[in-house]
């Protein structure tokens, strides 16, 4: 990433629509999504527990992965480990031309798109369809997601109407949302039917079995991963958990944390291939892709309890005015502004752990209780500092170090009207006062009235 | 009750009147309040901002300065919740209105303040400290106090220390929602337990030439006009 966030903000920031689409889709979610989790009674115990299972997998992610792999083998599926995001688009794309396909059907899949899987695909001639109604939008667009769960959270109806009226070949449309879905649907059922080739990712990966878990809302995932002769599963490692009586866990805190459903419409779960239905061939690909960058990180590692369910995103102050875009990765919001730097290595997104007020609105709701605010200003300790800034803040721990440089320090400030350091940061009192006036500074410290009131 | 006020560098150099009003209305309540001199910043700053070496210093050296005094008080929601976290003293750090309301027992503090007041709970104070009602149960003991809701109170107002000059524009943006929020109560006076959170506030409320003025939440505990 070439340009920070507060650099990509600004477009979103400026963009009325976008923050008014934004604001409307974010306070429907959340408020639904509190409602759902109040009506379940033991939901701390549910997140205490799901947190757990995720720690009990990442202590022992390796044996846990090579106890995946065995079981997928012996149930007729095919394991292959990929180091990074190169290793994995090149094992998928040989698989596709392997199978002889030059179309592929995806299920919604963060992770692929997380290896730019889609466009390592058409570099080699294969076309990848995407399927979930909105990442279909947001590929016709030519956009990026902006959400976790809701990728097309910054377009609304009638931009939607447009896109769909511009490419689909169908016809004029109306906004009315069953005919844009019905027009979706003639188009995407054509390409279910012809595909030789299906491609997911996955929500969760059972160690104990080898059972592969995928959960969604609109059953074109369950097309994909059922009707074409081949299926290509791209997971990452910290998707394992231990046993498949976990999913009665996760399959509790996923569906309200993210879409504030009981249940979600759609969960598949299918382990190796089965003779007569389904596949008849099964590849899994485990990614690592710099997870275990996290994994190494005693305070970071908790991002990889991460179960992708965005209830962080919709409560986020930060990402309601930003919009997913600034943060410059498929994962925005508070977890992308703690797991990108993981992924894609600190000084490479030195300015994520700065993307929040540290408000903690995000830690309140998140299902697997991963400490967001802790993890960010870990992270903030291990980025490079700007050389000013990295001098006052030492000056100012000086001053604050001896009772008398303190005293003199704030003699100082109090004389000058301003405030002691913030004229050795850059720029910063501009930055104030952009939007807000400067306090009137008093004539007297609180501990010179105490020392003549009370001294 | 001995009482030591841990009272941040920042309300003690530029908020003398909440130190004074914690003063006042401790000291009215019968109890006897201590300024250990020697305090300057707890490290909260430094540990916010990614400086962990210069915040463990100072958090080592705030557990020397406070280590003799067996009830500290706090009016500062984010340097109690630091002080909780980085040093030992954590147990006997309160913030003030947990030191009213648990340890001391009151909710009628015998204040006075007759103005129209909403009051802005701090994330810090909401969702670190969990203060949950206790500031909203000691304004409404006030007499003549007329205190008003304020719209999407739970929000951040986007001050956020270092977020507020690093992220300036975003922090703009969060503090204008916040503005439009208090301006909508018709409220002549916006508490809160930070006054941290309330410079920012303030300043935003001064430059949109707005009637409502920020004002810590101790000031009108002390207040008896």
């Amino acid at each position: 990433m070439t340009t920070s966030f507060p650099d990509r903000a600004r477009g979103a920031l400026r963009d009325r629509q976008l923050r008014r689409n934004l604001e409307h889709a974010t306070t429907t979610i959340r408020e639904k999504r509190a409602r759902a989790v109040e009506e379940v009674p033991d939901w701390e115990a549910l997140r205490t527990a799901g947190a757990a299972m995720k720690d009990e997998a990442l202590a022992s992610l390796a044996d846990r992965l090579e106890e995946l792999e065995a079981r997928v083998q012996e149930r007729g599926g095919v394991v292959h480990w990929a180091r990074d995001a190169a290793e994995a688009n090149g094992i998928v794309a040989d698989l596709v031309e392997a199978a002889g396909a030059s179309e592929v059907v995806k299920v919604k899949s963060l992770t692929t798109d997380e290896i730019g899987l889609n466009d390592a695909l058409a570099a080699r001639g294969i076309a990848a369809v995407e399927t979930d109604l909105a990442e279909l939008i947001v590929q016709l667009a030519g956009d990026e997601p902006s959400h976790i769960l809701v990728p097309a959270i910054h377009k609304n109806r009638d931009q939607i109407r447009e896109l769909f009226e511009r490419t689909l070949g169908l016809g004029p449309l109306t906004d009315d949302p069953a005919a844009l879905t019905g027009a979706a649907r003639t188009y995407l059922r054509e390409r279910f039917l012809r595909a030789r080739v299906g491609i997911s990712g996955a929500n969760f990966a059972v160690a104990e079995t080898g059972t592969i878990c995928v959960v969604e809302s609109e059953g074109n995932g369950r097309m994909c991963t059922t009707l074409p002769e081949t299926l290509i599963t791209i997971v990452g490692i910290e998707k394992v958990v231990p046993r498949l009586a976990d999913l009665g866990v996760f399959l509790q805190l996923l569906p309200r944390s993210s879409t504030a459903e009981r249940m979600n419409p759609y969960t598949s779960l299918w382990t190796g291939v089965h003779p007569g239905d389904g596949p008849r061939v099964f590849h899994l690909v485990l990614l690592d892709n710099g997870r275990t960058r996290a994994l190494a990180d005693a305070v970071g590692r908790q991002t990889l309890r991460c179960i992708r369910c965005s209830a962080c995103l919709n409560v986020c102050p930060v990402y309601a005015r930003t919009g997913g875009h600034a943060y410059g990765s498929v994962y925005p919001g508070p977890i992308g502004a703690i797991l990108t730097p993981f992924l894609v290595g600190i000084d490479r997104a030195p300015s994520l752990p700065y993307a929040s007020s540290l408000c903690g609105a995000c830690a309140d709701v998140c299902p697997v209780r991963i400490d967001i605010p802790r993890v960010l200003v870990h992270l903030r300790g291990r980025t490079a500092k700007p050389a000013a800034e990295g001098t006052s803040m030492r000056l100012l721990a000086r001053a604050f170090g001896d009772r008398g440089r303190f005293e003199r320090a704030q003699r100082l400030a109090l004389a000058g009207r301003r405030i002691p350091g913030a004229g050795a940061l850059p720029g910063p009192l501009r930055a104030w006062t952009r939007s807000r006036e400067l306090p009137v500074a008093p004539h007297e410290s609180f501990r010179d009235w105490w020392r003549r009131e009370r001294g | 009750m001995r009482i030591a006020l841990f009272l941040a560098c920042f309300n003690d150099t530029f908020f003398p009147s909440t130190g004074r009003a914690v003063v006042e209305l401790l000291e009215r309540l019968g109890h006897e309040v201590e300024f250990p001199l020697e305090q300057t910043c707890c490290g909260q700053m430094h540990a916010n901002s990614g400086y962990e070496y210069e915040a463990a210093s100072l958090a080592r050296r705030f557990e020397s300065v406070f280590g003799d005094h067996h009830v500290v008080v706090s009016p500062s929601a984010s340097c109690v919740g630091f002080v909780r976290e980085a040093t030992a003293l954590g147990p006997r750090v309160f913030e003030l209105t947990e030191l009213l309301v648990d340890t001391l027992g009151v909710e009628d503090v015998g204040a006075s303040f007759p103005h129209r007041v909403t009051y802005h709970p701090t994330c810090h104070g909401l969702r670190g400290l969990r203060l949950g009602d206790r500031p909203l149960r000691l304004l409404r003991a006030v007499r003549g106090i007329e205190l008003v809701e304020l719209p999407r109170a739970e929000e951040c107002c986007g001050f956020g220390g270092t977020f507020a000059v690093k992220n300036a524009e975003v922090s703009s943006a969060m503090l204008a929602d916040k503005l439009d929020s208090i301006v909508s109560t018709g409220a002549s006076v916006c508490a809160a337990g930070d006054n941290s959170c309330l410079m920012h506030i303030g300043g935003g409320l001064r430059r949109v030439g707005a009637a409502a003025r920020p004002l810590h939440l101790a000031e009108i505990l002390a207040a008896r006009e």
